[in-house]
Protein backbone atom coordinates (compact mmCIF):
# COMPACT_ATOMS: atom_id res chain seq x y z
CA UNK A 1 0.00 0.00 0.00
CA UNK A 2 2.11 2.89 1.25
CA UNK A 3 3.99 3.42 -1.98
CA UNK A 4 2.27 6.67 -2.88
CA UNK A 5 4.74 9.53 -2.71
CA UNK A 6 4.62 11.94 0.15
CA UNK A 7 6.72 14.86 -0.98
CA UNK A 8 8.14 16.64 1.97
CA UNK A 9 7.17 13.96 4.42
CA UNK A 10 8.73 15.00 7.67
CA UNK A 11 10.70 12.60 9.78
CA UNK A 12 13.86 10.61 9.77
CA UNK A 13 12.21 7.34 8.78
CA UNK A 14 10.79 8.12 5.34
CA UNK A 15 12.94 9.03 2.36
CA UNK A 16 12.11 11.59 -0.32
CA UNK A 17 10.34 8.92 -2.38
CA UNK A 18 7.96 8.02 0.45
CA UNK A 19 9.65 4.72 1.18
CA UNK A 20 10.69 3.53 4.58
CA UNK A 21 14.27 3.97 5.67
CA UNK A 22 15.19 0.89 7.65
CA UNK A 23 12.46 -0.82 9.63
CA UNK A 24 9.43 1.39 10.33
CA UNK A 25 9.00 -0.62 13.54
CA UNK A 26 12.18 0.87 14.93
CA UNK A 27 11.41 4.48 14.02
CA UNK A 28 11.51 6.40 17.29
CA UNK A 29 9.32 9.20 15.89
CA UNK A 30 6.28 6.95 15.68
CA UNK A 31 6.54 5.04 18.90
CA UNK A 32 4.88 7.54 21.29
CA UNK A 33 1.95 7.93 18.91
CA UNK A 34 1.34 4.18 18.75
CA UNK A 35 1.71 3.71 22.48
CA UNK A 36 -0.73 6.52 23.20
CA UNK A 37 -3.39 5.26 20.81
CA UNK A 38 -2.87 1.65 21.92
CA UNK A 39 -3.46 2.63 25.54
CA UNK A 40 -6.59 4.55 24.52
CA UNK A 41 -7.80 1.56 22.50
CA UNK A 42 -7.19 -0.90 25.32
CA UNK A 43 -8.96 1.30 27.85
CA UNK A 44 -11.96 1.66 25.54
CA UNK A 45 -12.10 -2.09 24.88
CA UNK A 46 -11.72 -2.83 28.58
CA UNK A 47 -14.58 -0.56 29.55
CA UNK A 48 -16.84 -1.82 26.79
CA UNK A 49 -16.12 -5.40 27.83
CA UNK A 50 -16.28 -5.06 31.58
CA UNK A 51 -19.29 -2.74 31.67
CA UNK A 52 -21.46 -4.11 28.87
CA UNK A 53 -20.34 -7.10 26.89
CA UNK A 54 -18.99 -9.58 29.43
CA UNK A 55 -21.74 -9.21 32.07
CA UNK A 56 -24.33 -9.50 29.33
CA UNK A 57 -22.83 -12.63 27.77
CA UNK A 58 -22.21 -14.11 31.21
CA UNK A 59 -25.85 -13.48 32.13
CA UNK A 60 -27.07 -15.02 28.89
CA UNK A 61 -24.91 -18.09 29.39
CA UNK A 62 -25.98 -18.63 32.99
CA UNK A 63 -29.62 -18.01 32.03
CA UNK A 64 -29.28 -20.63 29.34
CA UNK A 65 -27.69 -23.06 31.78
CA UNK A 66 -30.59 -22.36 34.18
CA UNK A 67 -33.16 -22.87 31.45
CA UNK A 68 -31.59 -26.14 30.42
CA UNK A 69 -31.50 -27.36 34.02
CA UNK A 70 -35.14 -26.37 34.53
CA UNK A 71 -36.20 -28.03 31.31
CA UNK A 72 -34.37 -31.19 32.26
CA UNK A 73 -36.08 -31.13 35.67
CA UNK A 74 -39.47 -30.61 34.05
CA UNK A 75 -38.79 -33.43 31.61
CA UNK A 76 -37.83 -35.71 34.49
CA UNK A 77 -41.03 -34.79 36.33
CA UNK A 78 -43.15 -35.44 33.24
CA UNK A 79 -41.43 -38.77 32.83
CA UNK A 80 -42.29 -39.68 36.43
CA UNK A 81 -45.89 -38.69 35.82
CA UNK A 82 -46.05 -40.73 32.65
CA UNK A 83 -44.68 -43.71 34.57
CA UNK A 84 -47.28 -43.20 37.34
CA UNK A 85 -50.04 -42.96 34.73
CA UNK A 86 -48.82 -46.15 33.11
CA UNK A 87 -48.80 -47.90 36.49
CA UNK A 88 -52.34 -46.69 37.20
CA UNK A 89 -53.44 -47.91 33.80
CA UNK A 90 -51.86 -51.31 34.38
CA UNK A 91 -53.53 -51.54 37.78
CA UNK A 92 -56.92 -50.59 36.34
CA UNK A 93 -56.46 -53.18 33.63
CA UNK A 94 -55.57 -55.87 36.17
CA UNK A 95 -58.55 -54.87 38.36
CA UNK A 96 -60.88 -55.02 35.40
CA UNK A 97 -59.55 -58.44 34.47
CA UNK A 98 -60.07 -59.76 38.02
CA UNK A 99 -63.58 -58.29 38.12
CA UNK A 100 -64.40 -59.89 34.77
CA UNK A 101 -63.14 -63.24 35.99
CA UNK A 102 -65.20 -62.89 39.16
CA UNK A 103 -68.36 -62.08 37.18
CA UNK A 104 -67.72 -65.01 34.85
CA UNK A 105 -67.30 -67.39 37.79
CA UNK A 106 -70.41 -66.04 39.52
CA UNK A 107 -72.51 -66.37 36.42
CA UNK A 108 -71.19 -69.84 35.80
CA UNK A 109 -72.08 -70.86 39.37
CA UNK A 110 -75.58 -69.38 39.01
CA UNK A 111 -76.17 -71.19 35.76
CA UNK A 112 -74.83 -74.40 37.27
CA UNK A 113 -77.24 -74.16 40.22
CA UNK A 114 -80.20 -73.52 37.93
CA UNK A 115 -79.09 -76.37 35.76
CA UNK A 116 -78.85 -78.68 38.76
CA UNK A 117 -82.38 -77.78 39.87
CA UNK A 118 -83.75 -78.35 36.40
CA UNK A 119 -81.84 -81.63 36.09
CA UNK A 120 -83.24 -82.82 39.40
CA UNK A 121 -86.75 -81.92 38.31
CA UNK A 122 -86.27 -83.68 35.04
CA UNK A 123 -84.86 -86.76 36.80
CA UNK A 124 -87.86 -86.84 39.14
CA UNK A 125 -90.27 -86.57 36.26
CA UNK A 126 -88.44 -89.25 34.36
CA UNK A 127 -88.57 -91.51 37.43
CA UNK A 128 -92.31 -90.87 37.86
CA UNK A 129 -93.00 -91.58 34.23
CA UNK A 130 -90.88 -94.74 34.39
CA UNK A 131 -92.76 -96.00 37.46
CA UNK A 132 -96.09 -95.28 35.76
CA UNK A 133 -95.02 -97.10 32.64
CA UNK A 134 -93.76 -100.05 34.66
CA UNK A 135 -97.09 -100.23 36.41
CA UNK A 136 -98.95 -100.15 33.12
CA UNK A 137 -96.62 -102.81 31.68
CA UNK A 138 -97.18 -105.00 34.79
CA UNK A 139 -100.95 -104.59 34.43
CA UNK A 140 -100.77 -105.46 30.76
CA UNK A 141 -98.58 -108.47 31.57
CA UNK A 142 -100.94 -109.60 34.33
CA UNK A 143 -104.01 -109.32 32.13
CA UNK A 144 -102.12 -111.07 29.35
CA UNK A 145 -101.16 -113.79 31.78
CA UNK A 146 -104.77 -114.17 32.90
CA UNK A 147 -105.87 -114.39 29.26
CA UNK A 148 -103.18 -116.98 28.57
CA UNK A 149 -104.45 -119.03 31.54
CA UNK A 150 -108.06 -118.82 30.41
CA UNK A 151 -107.13 -119.70 26.81
CA UNK A 152 -104.94 -122.56 28.04
CA UNK A 153 -107.73 -123.91 30.28
CA UNK A 154 -110.34 -123.63 27.54
CA UNK A 155 -108.04 -125.22 24.98
CA UNK A 156 -107.08 -128.00 27.38
CA UNK A 157 -110.81 -128.69 28.25
CA UNK A 158 -111.75 -128.80 24.55
CA UNK A 159 -108.84 -131.18 23.80
CA UNK A 160 -109.69 -133.44 26.72
CA UNK A 161 -113.38 -133.54 25.68
CA UNK A 162 -112.47 -134.21 22.08
CA UNK A 163 -110.27 -137.10 23.20
CA UNK A 164 -113.26 -138.44 25.15
CA UNK A 165 -111.76 -137.67 28.58
CA UNK A 166 -113.42 -136.38 31.64
CA UNK A 167 -115.87 -133.53 31.48
CA UNK A 168 -114.83 -132.08 34.76
CA UNK A 169 -113.66 -128.57 33.92
CA UNK A 170 -112.41 -127.95 37.48
CA UNK A 171 -109.94 -130.91 37.40
CA UNK A 172 -108.58 -129.73 34.07
CA UNK A 173 -108.12 -126.16 35.37
CA UNK A 174 -106.23 -127.53 38.41
CA UNK A 175 -103.98 -129.60 36.16
CA UNK A 176 -103.23 -126.59 33.89
CA UNK A 177 -102.54 -124.39 36.92
CA UNK A 178 -100.20 -127.02 38.29
CA UNK A 179 -98.32 -127.21 35.00
CA UNK A 180 -97.97 -123.50 34.18
CA UNK A 181 -98.08 -122.04 37.69
CA UNK A 182 -94.51 -123.23 38.38
CA UNK A 183 -93.25 -121.23 35.49
CA UNK A 184 -95.54 -118.28 35.50
CA UNK B 1 17.07 -5.63 2.98
CA UNK B 2 14.88 -6.15 -0.03
CA UNK B 3 13.70 -2.57 -0.30
CA UNK B 4 17.09 -1.48 -1.50
CA UNK B 5 16.95 -3.83 -4.48
CA UNK B 6 14.82 -1.64 -6.73
CA UNK B 7 16.10 -0.26 -9.99
CA UNK B 8 18.92 -2.77 -10.26
CA UNK B 9 17.41 -5.07 -12.88
CA UNK B 10 14.76 -2.77 -14.35
CA UNK B 11 11.07 -2.86 -13.34
CA UNK B 12 11.44 -4.86 -10.13
CA UNK B 13 10.57 -2.61 -7.20
CA UNK B 14 10.47 -3.95 -3.67
CA UNK B 15 9.09 -1.90 -0.79
CA UNK B 16 7.94 -4.66 1.51
CA UNK B 17 8.24 -2.54 4.64
CA UNK B 18 6.48 0.57 3.37
CA UNK B 19 3.17 -0.93 4.50
CA UNK B 20 4.29 -0.44 8.09
CA UNK B 21 4.89 3.31 7.78
CA UNK B 22 2.90 5.31 10.30
CA UNK B 23 1.51 8.52 8.81
CA UNK B 24 -1.05 11.11 9.77
CA UNK B 25 -4.51 10.32 8.54
CA UNK B 26 -5.13 13.89 7.39
CA UNK B 27 -2.36 15.97 5.84
CA UNK B 28 1.37 15.39 5.93
CA UNK B 29 2.42 16.89 9.22
CA UNK B 30 4.80 15.37 11.70
CA UNK B 31 3.61 12.42 13.81
CA UNK B 32 3.17 13.71 17.35
CA UNK B 33 2.08 11.42 20.17
CA UNK B 34 -1.51 12.71 19.82
CA UNK B 35 -1.68 12.79 15.99
CA UNK B 36 -4.53 10.75 14.50
CA UNK B 37 -2.63 8.31 12.29
CA UNK B 38 -3.40 5.21 10.27
CA UNK B 39 -2.50 3.24 13.40
CA UNK B 40 -5.23 5.15 15.23
CA UNK B 41 -7.69 4.41 12.44
CA UNK B 42 -7.10 0.66 12.44
CA UNK B 43 -7.15 0.41 16.22
CA UNK B 44 -10.45 2.29 16.14
CA UNK B 45 -11.78 -0.11 13.51
CA UNK B 46 -10.78 -3.00 15.78
CA UNK B 47 -12.70 -1.37 18.64
CA UNK B 48 -15.73 -0.88 16.39
CA UNK B 49 -15.62 -4.52 15.28
CA UNK B 50 -15.35 -5.70 18.89
CA UNK B 51 -18.30 -3.53 19.88
CA UNK B 52 -20.31 -4.77 16.88
CA UNK B 53 -19.63 -8.40 17.71
CA UNK B 54 -19.84 -8.41 21.50
CA UNK B 55 -22.30 -5.61 22.20
CA UNK B 56 -24.50 -5.18 19.13
CA UNK B 57 -24.34 -8.89 18.36
CA UNK B 58 -25.62 -9.86 21.81
CA UNK B 59 -28.31 -7.16 21.87
CA UNK B 60 -31.07 -9.77 21.79
CA UNK B 61 -29.78 -11.58 24.92
CA UNK B 62 -31.51 -14.58 23.41
CA UNK B 63 -31.50 -17.92 25.20
CA UNK B 64 -31.41 -19.44 21.73
CA UNK B 65 -28.68 -17.31 20.13
CA UNK B 66 -28.46 -16.07 16.57
CA UNK B 67 -25.23 -16.44 14.61
CA UNK B 68 -23.47 -13.30 15.81
CA UNK B 69 -24.41 -13.95 19.40
CA UNK B 70 -23.16 -17.52 19.23
CA UNK B 71 -19.80 -16.32 17.87
CA UNK B 72 -19.56 -13.84 20.75
CA UNK B 73 -20.49 -16.60 23.22
CA UNK B 74 -17.97 -18.93 21.63
CA UNK B 75 -15.13 -16.42 22.09
CA UNK B 76 -16.29 -15.68 25.63
CA UNK B 77 -16.44 -19.36 26.51
CA UNK B 78 -13.10 -20.06 24.85
CA UNK B 79 -11.19 -17.39 26.77
CA UNK B 80 -13.12 -18.01 30.01
CA UNK B 81 -12.27 -21.70 29.92
CA UNK B 82 -8.64 -20.94 29.05
CA UNK B 83 -8.30 -18.61 32.04
CA UNK B 84 -10.07 -21.08 34.32
CA UNK B 85 -8.04 -24.08 33.14
CA UNK B 86 -4.65 -22.39 33.34
CA UNK B 87 -4.94 -20.09 36.35
CA UNK B 88 -7.73 -21.77 38.31
CA UNK B 89 -10.79 -20.17 39.87
CA UNK B 90 -8.83 -17.26 41.42
CA UNK B 91 -7.66 -16.21 37.97
CA UNK B 92 -11.20 -15.50 36.81
CA UNK B 93 -11.03 -12.07 38.49
CA UNK B 94 -8.61 -11.05 35.74
CA UNK B 95 -10.75 -12.50 32.94
CA UNK B 96 -11.83 -9.06 31.57
CA UNK B 97 -8.19 -7.97 31.22
CA UNK B 98 -7.20 -11.13 29.41
CA UNK B 99 -10.30 -10.92 27.24
CA UNK B 100 -9.32 -7.34 26.34
CA UNK B 101 -5.86 -8.44 25.24
CA UNK B 102 -7.16 -11.42 23.31
CA UNK B 103 -9.85 -9.51 21.45
CA UNK B 104 -7.55 -6.61 20.58
CA UNK B 105 -4.82 -8.88 19.21
CA UNK B 106 -7.29 -11.15 17.42
CA UNK B 107 -9.09 -8.32 15.69
CA UNK B 108 -5.93 -6.34 14.95
CA UNK B 109 -4.35 -9.46 13.39
CA UNK B 110 -7.36 -10.28 11.23
CA UNK B 111 -8.01 -6.69 10.20
CA UNK B 112 -4.35 -6.46 9.17
CA UNK B 113 -5.05 -9.15 6.60
CA UNK B 114 -7.41 -6.87 4.68
CA UNK B 115 -5.71 -5.38 1.61
CA UNK B 116 -4.62 -1.73 2.14
CA UNK B 117 -4.96 -2.08 5.90
CA UNK B 118 -2.37 -1.16 8.50
CA UNK B 119 -1.02 -3.92 10.73
CA UNK B 120 -1.03 -2.45 14.22
CA UNK B 121 0.26 -5.62 15.88
CA UNK B 122 3.27 -5.77 13.53
CA UNK B 123 4.85 -2.89 15.47
CA UNK B 124 7.09 -3.77 18.36
CA UNK B 125 6.00 -0.52 20.00
CA UNK B 126 2.47 -1.91 20.25
CA UNK B 127 3.30 -5.48 21.23
CA UNK B 128 5.96 -4.31 23.68
CA UNK B 129 3.37 -2.24 25.51
CA UNK B 130 1.16 -5.34 25.63
CA UNK B 131 4.00 -7.67 26.63
CA UNK B 132 5.63 -5.41 29.21
CA UNK B 133 2.20 -4.42 30.48
CA UNK B 134 1.48 -8.07 31.21
CA UNK B 135 4.96 -8.56 32.70
CA UNK B 136 4.77 -5.56 35.03
CA UNK B 137 1.18 -6.27 36.08
CA UNK B 138 1.89 -9.92 36.77
CA UNK B 139 5.10 -9.17 38.69
CA UNK B 140 3.38 -6.48 40.77
CA UNK B 141 0.48 -8.84 41.39
CA UNK B 142 2.87 -11.58 42.46
CA UNK B 143 4.44 -9.36 45.11
CA UNK B 144 1.11 -7.95 46.28
CA UNK B 145 -0.54 -11.34 46.66
CA UNK B 146 2.43 -13.33 47.97
CA UNK B 147 4.77 -10.72 49.45
CA UNK B 148 8.49 -11.50 49.37
CA UNK B 149 7.70 -15.22 49.16
CA UNK B 150 6.97 -14.59 45.48
CA UNK B 151 10.75 -14.77 45.04
CA UNK B 152 10.55 -18.40 46.13
CA UNK B 153 9.44 -19.08 42.58
CA UNK B 154 13.10 -18.83 41.55
CA UNK B 155 14.38 -21.08 44.33
CA UNK B 156 13.68 -24.68 43.32
CA UNK B 157 13.12 -26.57 46.57
CA UNK B 158 13.06 -29.96 44.87
CA UNK B 159 16.43 -29.46 43.11
CA UNK B 160 19.75 -30.54 44.69
CA UNK B 161 21.14 -27.80 46.93
CA UNK B 162 24.25 -27.31 44.78
CA UNK B 163 22.21 -26.67 41.68
CA UNK B 164 19.71 -24.31 43.29
CA UNK B 165 21.69 -21.06 42.85
CA UNK B 166 22.49 -21.91 39.23
CA UNK B 167 18.84 -22.74 38.53
CA UNK B 168 17.81 -19.54 40.27
CA UNK B 169 20.04 -17.48 37.97
CA UNK B 170 18.65 -19.22 34.90
CA UNK B 171 15.09 -18.81 36.17
CA UNK B 172 15.59 -15.10 36.79
CA UNK B 173 17.07 -14.56 33.33
CA UNK B 174 14.23 -16.50 31.70
CA UNK B 175 11.73 -14.54 33.78
CA UNK B 176 13.07 -11.23 32.50
CA UNK B 177 13.25 -12.50 28.91
CA UNK B 178 9.55 -13.34 29.03
CA UNK B 179 8.18 -9.90 28.09
CA UNK B 180 10.70 -9.56 25.27
CA UNK B 181 9.87 -12.92 23.71
CA UNK B 182 6.19 -12.34 24.45
CA UNK B 183 6.11 -9.12 22.41
CA UNK B 184 8.69 -9.91 19.71
CA UNK B 185 6.94 -13.20 18.93
CA UNK B 186 3.71 -11.47 18.04
CA UNK B 187 5.19 -8.52 16.16
CA UNK B 188 7.72 -10.68 14.34
CA UNK B 189 5.13 -13.19 13.15
CA UNK B 190 2.77 -10.57 11.83
CA UNK B 191 5.49 -8.39 10.28
CA UNK B 192 7.30 -11.30 8.60
CA UNK B 193 4.16 -12.67 7.00
CA UNK B 194 3.04 -9.33 5.65
CA UNK B 195 6.52 -8.49 4.35
CA UNK B 196 6.77 -11.87 2.59
CA UNK B 197 3.44 -11.28 0.88
CA UNK B 198 4.73 -7.90 -0.32
CA UNK B 199 7.96 -9.45 -1.63
CA UNK B 200 6.00 -12.04 -3.62
CA UNK B 201 3.76 -9.26 -4.89
CA UNK B 202 6.87 -7.44 -6.11
CA UNK B 203 7.83 -10.47 -8.22
CA UNK B 204 4.44 -10.35 -9.94
CA UNK B 205 5.84 -7.52 -12.09
CA UNK B 206 7.69 -10.14 -14.16
CA UNK B 207 5.05 -11.68 -16.46
CA UNK B 208 6.65 -15.14 -16.54
CA UNK B 209 6.80 -15.43 -12.77
CA UNK B 210 3.50 -13.74 -11.93
CA UNK B 211 1.31 -16.93 -11.87
CA UNK B 212 3.73 -18.52 -9.40
CA UNK B 213 3.78 -15.27 -7.49
CA UNK B 214 -0.01 -15.11 -7.25
CA UNK B 215 -0.16 -18.74 -6.09
CA UNK B 216 2.56 -18.06 -3.53
CA UNK B 217 0.70 -15.01 -2.23
CA UNK B 218 -2.45 -17.09 -1.91
CA UNK B 219 -0.61 -19.80 0.00
CA UNK B 220 1.15 -17.34 2.31
CA UNK B 221 -2.14 -15.54 2.88
CA UNK B 222 -3.70 -18.82 3.97
CA UNK B 223 -0.80 -19.36 6.34
CA UNK B 224 -1.20 -15.82 7.67
CA UNK B 225 -4.87 -16.46 8.42
CA UNK B 226 -3.72 -19.31 10.64
CA UNK B 227 -0.89 -17.27 12.15
CA UNK B 228 -3.23 -14.39 13.01
CA UNK B 229 -5.46 -16.64 15.11
CA UNK B 230 -2.67 -18.73 16.58
CA UNK B 231 -0.60 -15.73 17.67
CA UNK B 232 -3.59 -14.18 19.42
CA UNK B 233 -4.13 -17.50 21.17
CA UNK B 234 -0.44 -17.91 22.05
CA UNK B 235 -0.20 -14.40 23.47
CA UNK B 236 -3.30 -14.97 25.59
CA UNK B 237 -2.38 -18.39 26.92
CA UNK B 238 1.14 -17.18 27.82
CA UNK B 239 -0.47 -14.29 29.67
CA UNK B 240 -2.54 -16.86 31.57
CA UNK B 241 0.57 -18.92 32.34
CA UNK B 242 2.42 -15.86 33.67
CA UNK B 243 -0.64 -14.93 35.70
CA UNK B 244 -0.71 -18.42 37.16
CA UNK B 245 2.90 -17.98 38.30
CA UNK B 246 1.88 -14.82 40.12
CA UNK B 247 -1.14 -16.49 41.74
CA UNK B 248 0.54 -19.76 42.67
CA UNK B 249 4.33 -19.14 42.71
CA UNK B 250 5.04 -22.36 44.58
CA UNK B 251 3.32 -24.60 42.03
Amino acid sequence: MATETHEGAIGACVDAGGSAIGMPQLCADWIPNQIFWLVVTLIVIYFVLSRVALPRIGAVLSERAGTITNDLGAAEELKQRAKAAEEAYEKALADARTEANRIVAETKAGIQAELDVELKKADAEIAARTAESEKAIAEIRDSAMASVMAVAKDTAGEIVRAMGGTDDQKAIDAAVDARIGGRA
Amino acid sequence: MAEEAHGADGGLVFHPLDQFIVKPLIGDGPVHWYTVTNATLWMAIAVVCIVLLLVTGTRGRAVVPNRTQSIAELIYGFVYKMVEDVTGKEGLRYFPYIMTLFLFILFANYLALLPMSFSTTSHVAVTAVLGFGVFLTVTALGFILNGPSFLGMFWMKDAPLVLRPIIAVIEIISYFVRPVSHSIRLAGNIMAGHAVIKVFAGFAAIAAISPVSVLAITAIYGLEVLVAGIQAYVFTILTCVYLKDALHPHH
